[in-house]
């Protein structure tokens, strides 16, 4: 047959049969959180359009909370109704997976964006401008810093109440992220949360410059890694032939069963399958913050607003490691030979550079962004464990960690001076003489970092480490304790500072906050000592949210 | 009747935390809330006696379980009481003299305004040292062990105005440390080799133990006793400890603490059985101390002092005979007891005269006291008699076993041990009547002026007597049908020694030492006028006034030792430990102060550093595949 005949024959077959498209049949139930979230986030960008300034900040704030705590409702009832565990399933034609790990982590992701929330509504810290409240973020974000559109907005009074759709449509991608079941979805995924993330960065109120060039810094590197992630994508489409998790491991497993005619050249070539997974395990180890590729973390944690700097730590690292276990036992568990020896690598540079590097920092929220490079190595220890012991307290790990920053973030909000927050450790000295309450839950917050018994810290550890020397890892384990014996210095270092300096005469007053923020800061201390002094309960529910759905 | 046991300790544990925790309030009726439940604790042990005689001589023993104490995994403490013949015999002596001994300090230490606080220490020492004779495993020992060592130490330091008092209480806790980790040790030793520290499976287990360990235990055993007990070369602390008040050297370092190692011993018996070099430690430690104590007691002239020397020379007839095995066991408890009364007895009358005597301790500075004192005078008397061996009193029965016993171990050890003990015995005369004839012979000494020498109060003189009976008639009774011996034999068990000598020519020769003994003091003492300041002496006396250099030897080679071995540790600790650490934060430091470069701020060399690390994780993986 010629060519001309075998392009005529597809035309007639294409035309002969039309068909009907099927429609996709999509469970709206069981993605109800994610729909409740995007759809608040819609009916916020209304609100921006339609209602009066003055009415707006209530309406967003109650909106917000409204759909957080309805979509962790959802959440509650659908791993209620056994979607964790019996009839966990993939759902959206094989895009979203409804299971233990993903309703464990949306239901963390929401709480902790929820309390969030709270930090972000915080309008006492800062003082009156014109007298109007105002909270920590640019009176108009699009105006020149410095500039005459700026005083004017400020005299204004106006404020910045589309923060508030902006976290939910992050925290939309968020819930995504880690259920995505194929590499699309994975994809859209990140960019979803990744966007809103970089315009919240800008839009600190005092330094502006600071926060803008993080946030572009925080752009263009999420651009740069998101090319690469593609690319990684593009080739594990080329070798599998699929971009569905299910499929590609069943490759993996089995080799390709049905080679797609134009991809005849490419699949089933393991060079492709290894670039392209190192290359989509890159991505997402950015987004973890682990070493190499964590360069823009502590830039963007200290040049954007403290309150999304809190959300971005606790959340984005939930989402993104929820992402990467997926991908890690559902994809490429086929391949573990191949990685595993690759991650401890990553894992034991991650831990030791965070915590090294962190020593001679000078800034507190540079100090937390090194730890929280520090805190990816150590979770990354659980998740090299390839057991379900591994899944369960990684999942423990992320719970405890992001209450206990995003607490710790909360408490940064509060020391301040002239300038608006005082972060250089300096002004630090002697905050327990001044302000003994707000420097010993700070205190507690350090202490859960380093992981000290009756702390979720401590609790979180010892479950990783306890994974990750079963399954055979023992010395990286070692490496672990000597990390964070590391890390305990520059913790302890700040207690010290704090209680057994003296207090410096033109130092930080402790701003007294409303009760948001409060909330927000007991809620993480209650987290963390809970989850220190009895954390079975919950060690027992990451242990049965642990099986991945395939 | 067991459920009876748990009382014994309850009683006196509850007066100690009564006057303890009590407060003021109690100060005026402290003292007889301490006597009433010492006496109410020997009351509950005359009924457990008067119960455990009524039975035949195999079920005597009782046992009570509290709680598990102690329960991990495999590891097991419970808190549980024995209480068999040995134990019960303890326990008597201890709630009896215990309890006149609380009578006679309600005089003795009337004018005390801290009279309170002693009688809840005095209870907290007669409920740990019941603990310690009622346990029935050697962990709850240990408990009772390191409780009578704290009341000691108390107890010492109990005028802890004075200097001399505080450090000697010091004294007495550090010495007896090195003691209790010996007891420790062998505690731990018993548990890796038996896997438990009940009596009663250690000791039936013996049999099926290699002699190495055993000689461990029964080594770590005796210098946990060699501290308790004053037996050299942990004896320092005895003649210092003498600083407490009288009632408390009469009673704890005299009659019942100190001879707690002789009761470990005897109730370990089946360890030092089957570790034959063990027990020859323990003779050789009973045989040397029983000299060491008697010479330095002639040299004396502070009364308690001189009566600590002998406390420590008769506790080692004590060790020698429980070192001797079973033809010994009985025969060291028997001494135990009457030595409990002649010299709770003894220590009593040096309170009564020091008492009439203005706190006077130097016998040169006494003389002619039996006219002023005559009921401490007769009862001191029957103890001197008593001690030194007279023929019908209680010592001579049980000390002349002993020599008895130490013949009977055979050969050229038993010459030499039963000549020991014999000469032991010669200047327990000399040292005794010294004693007697410096105190209440002779001329007066002292200054009518200043010193009213006087007769105490019937609360002191009654104990005085009644232990002075028992001084007298308690050998005797022990030894008709040999009631004794038999007594204890189901749990010491016991054998007939086979002396080369005949009884009757031990016992001669024991007359002999004594009189000859007694009669060169009556020689030095008697005769002479005693001269009230101490003549220079001769090399011995001077060495023995300074305890036998005892002393001089730990300041030297322990002391000084210690201070070099601490500073060269301190020196290592800075240079090397030291050094490591800070090298170690030094190099972190600058480590992190050179990756911190890297993070220039800008966003092009953070695009560059990505990219090379995806290069080298591509790279990476896919060496793996290769490798």
């Amino acid at each position: 047959m010629s060519s001309v005949a075998t392009v005529h024959s597809l035309w007639m077959t294409a035309a002969d049969a039309p068909g009907r498209i099927p429609g996709p049949h999509i469970e709206y139930a069981q993605l109800s959180p994610t729909l409740i979230v995007l759809g608040a986030a819609v009916l916020g960008i209304l609100v921006e359009a339609f209602l009066p300034r003055r009415s707006r900040y209530h309406t967003q704030l109650l909106l917000s909370v409204v759909a957080l705590a309805a979509a962790f409702a959802a959440v509650i009832g659908l791993a209620a109704g056994g979607f964790g565990t019996s009839k966990a399933h993939v759902a959206a034609m094989g895009a979203i997976a409804v299971d233990g790990p993903a309703l464990f982590l949306q239901g963390t992701i929401l709480l902790v964006s929820l309390v969030a929330v709270f930090t972000f509504a915080e309008r006492r810290l800062d003082p009156a401008s014109h007298g109007k409240r105002v909270d920590s973020f640019a009176a108009q974000a699009a105006a020149v810093p410095g500039g005459k559109a700026e005083q004017e907005a400020v005299k204004a009074g106006f404020t910045t109440t589309e923060v508030f759709p902006i976290v939910l449509f992050a925290v939309g991608g968020m819930l995504v992220f880690p259920a995505a079941n194929d590499l699309l979805t994975l994809f859209i995924a990140l960019e979803v949360f990744s966007l809103p993330l970089y315009i919240l960065c800008t839009l600190a109120r005092r330094q502006r410059l600071l926060s803008q060039e993080a946030a572009l810094k925080y752009f263009l590197l999420g651009a740069f890694s998101s090319a690469f992630l593609l690319f990684g994508i593009a080739l594990l489409y080329g070798y599998a032939g699929t971009v569905t998790y299910a499929g590609i491991a069943e490759v993996v497993a089995d080799g390709a069963k049905q080679i797609d005619p134009a991809l005849a050249g490419t699949m089933g070539n393991d060079a492709l399958l290894l670039i392209g997974a190192a290359l989509v395990l890159m991505g997402l180890l950015f987004k973890v913050g682990a070493v190499p590729f964590h360069m823009w973390t502590p830039d963007v944690y200290q040049g954007a607003p403290t309150p999304v700097t809190g959300f971005m730590a606790a959340a984005t690292k939930v989402a993104a490691f929820g992402a990467l276990l997926r991908l890690l036992y559902v994809v490429l568990p086929g391949l573990r030979w191949d990685w595993r020896p690759v991650m401890w690598g990553v894992a034991i540079i991650t831990m030791l550079a965070g915590a090294i590097v962190a020593i001679t920092q000078t800034d507190i929220k540079r100090l937390l962004a090194y730890s929280s490079i520090a805190h990816a190595g150590f979770i990354l220890a659980g998740v090299l464990a390839t057991s379900e012991d591994g899944i369960s307290s990684v999942l423990f790990y992320l719970a405890a960690y992001s209450f206990v920053t995003l607490g710790a973030f909360a408490v940064v909000t509060l020391v301040r001076d002239a300038g608006g927050e005082a972060t250089h450790l300096s002004k630090w000295a002697g905050l327990g003489r001044r302000s003994p309450l707000v420097a010993a839950v700070f205190a507690v917050f350090l202490l859960a970092f380093a992981g000290i018994p009756l702390t979720s810290g401590f609790a979180g550890k010892f479950a990783v480490f306890k994974a990750a020397a079963q399954s055979g890892a023992g010395w990286l384990v070692v490496i672990g304790v000597l990390s964070s014996a590391i890390a305990a210095f520059f913790y302890i270092r700040v207690i010290v500072l704090m209680f057994f300096s003296e207090p410096k005469a033109d130092g930080p007053t402790v701003a007294v906050p409303s009760p948001l923020t409060t909330t927000a800061i007991a809620i993480g201390v209650a987290v963390t000592v809970v989850l220190g002094v009895a954390p079975q309960y919950f060690l027992d529910l990451a242990g049965q949210a642990s099986v991945f759905v395939r | 009747m067991e459920n009876l046991i748990a009382l014994l300790v309850a009683a006196p544990l509850v007066g100690a935390a009564l006057l303890l925790c009590g407060g003021k309030r109690l100060d005026r009726a402290g003292h007889w809330i301490g006597t009433l439940l010492a006496v109410a604790s020997f009351a509950v042990a005359a009924v457990l006696f008067a119960d455990m005689l009524g039975k035949s001589a195999g079920d005597r023993a009782l046992h009570q379980h509290l709680f598990s104490w102690i329960p991990v995994g495999g590891f097991r403490a419970d808190l549980a009481f024995q209480l068999d013949q040995l134990s019960m015999t303890f326990v008597l002596l201890i709630t009896g003299v215990g309890s006149l001994i609380h009578i006679y300090s309600i005089g003795y230490m009337e004018h005390d305004e801290r009279r309170r606080r002693f009688f809840g220490y005095l209870n907290l020492f007669l409920a740990a040292m019941l603990l310690l004779v009622l346990a029935d495993n050697y962990l709850l020992l240990y408990v009772g062990w390191e409780g009578v060592g704290l009341a000691s130490y108390l107890l010492i330091g109990f005028w802890q105005h004075k200097p001399s008092a505080a450090t000697a209480a010091k004294k007495a806790f550090l010495v007896n440390r090195v003691g209790d980790v010996g007891l420790s040790i062998a505690i731990m030793l018993m548990f890796t080799t038996f896997g438990t520290f009940a009596f009663g499976p250690v000791l039936a287990a013996t049999g099926d133990t290699g002699e190495g360990k055993l000689t461990a235990i029964g080594l770590m055993l005796l210098l946990a006793a060699c501290g308790k007990s004053a037996q050299v070369p942990l004896q320092s602390w005895l003649g210092d400890a003498m600083e407490g008040p009288t009632p408390v050297s009469a009673l704890i370092h005299a009659a019942t603490m100190v001879t707690a190692g002789v009761y470990l011993i005897t109730r370990s018996g089946a360890i030092f059985n089957a570790a034959p070099d063990a027990q020859m430690a323990v003779v050789v430690v009973g045989a040397v101390t029983l000299l060491f104590g008697a010479i330095v007691g002639c040299a004396k002239d502070d009364i308690k002092k001189a009566l600590a020397g002998s406390t420590m020379s008769q506790i080692g007839y004590m060790i020698l005979a429980a070192g001797l095995g079973p033809i010994g066991y009985a025969f060291a408890i028997m001494h135990l007891v009457t030595h409990g009364f002649f010299k709770a007895g003894l220590f009593l009358g040096a309170g009564s005269v020091m008492h009439g005597m203005n706190d006077e301790v130097d016998m040169r500075r006494y003389g002619g006291l039996r006219r002023y004192m005559p009921v401490t005078f007769i009862t001191f008397g029957l103890g001197y008699l008593a001690i030194i061996g007279f023929p019908g009193l209680s010592g001579f029965f049980s000390k002349d076993k002993i020599i008895e016993a130490a013949f009977a171990k055979g050969g050229t050890e038993g010459w030499i041990l039963g000549g020991a003990a014999l000469l032991g015995a010669a200047i327990t005369a000399f040292y005794m009547t010294r004693v007697m004839l410096m105190t209440f012979f002779g001329e007066k000494r002292w200054d009518p002026q200043e010193v009213h020498p006087h007769e105490s109060p019937k609360t002191m003189t009654i104990p005085m007597i009644v232990l002075a009976v028992g001084s007298v008639f308690a050998g005797g009774l022990f030894s008709i049908n040999d009631a004794f011996v038999s007594w204890l034999e189901p749990v010491t068990s016991f054998e007939h020694g086979h002396s080369p000598l005949s009884a009757t020519a031990t016992t001669t020769a024991t007359i002999v030492v004594l009189l000859v003994g007694a009669g060169l003091a009556w020689l030095m003492y008697g005769r002479k006028p005693v001269p009230a300041v101490a003549p220079r002496g001769s090399l011995l006396t001077r060495a023995a006034r300074r305890d036998l250099l005892q002393d001089d030897f730990n300041h030297v080679v322990l002391v000084r030792g210690g201070e070099h071995l601490t500073r060269t540790l301190v020196y290592l600790d800075h240079s090397l430990v030291d050094g490591a650490v800070n090298g170690t934060a030094a190099t972190m430091g600058g480590l992190s102060g050179r990756l911190r470069q890297l993070q220039s701020g800008f966003v092009r060399s953070y695009a560059v550093q990505m990219l090379g690390g995806a290069a080298v994780l591509v790279a990476a993986t896919l060496l793996m595949r290769g490798v």
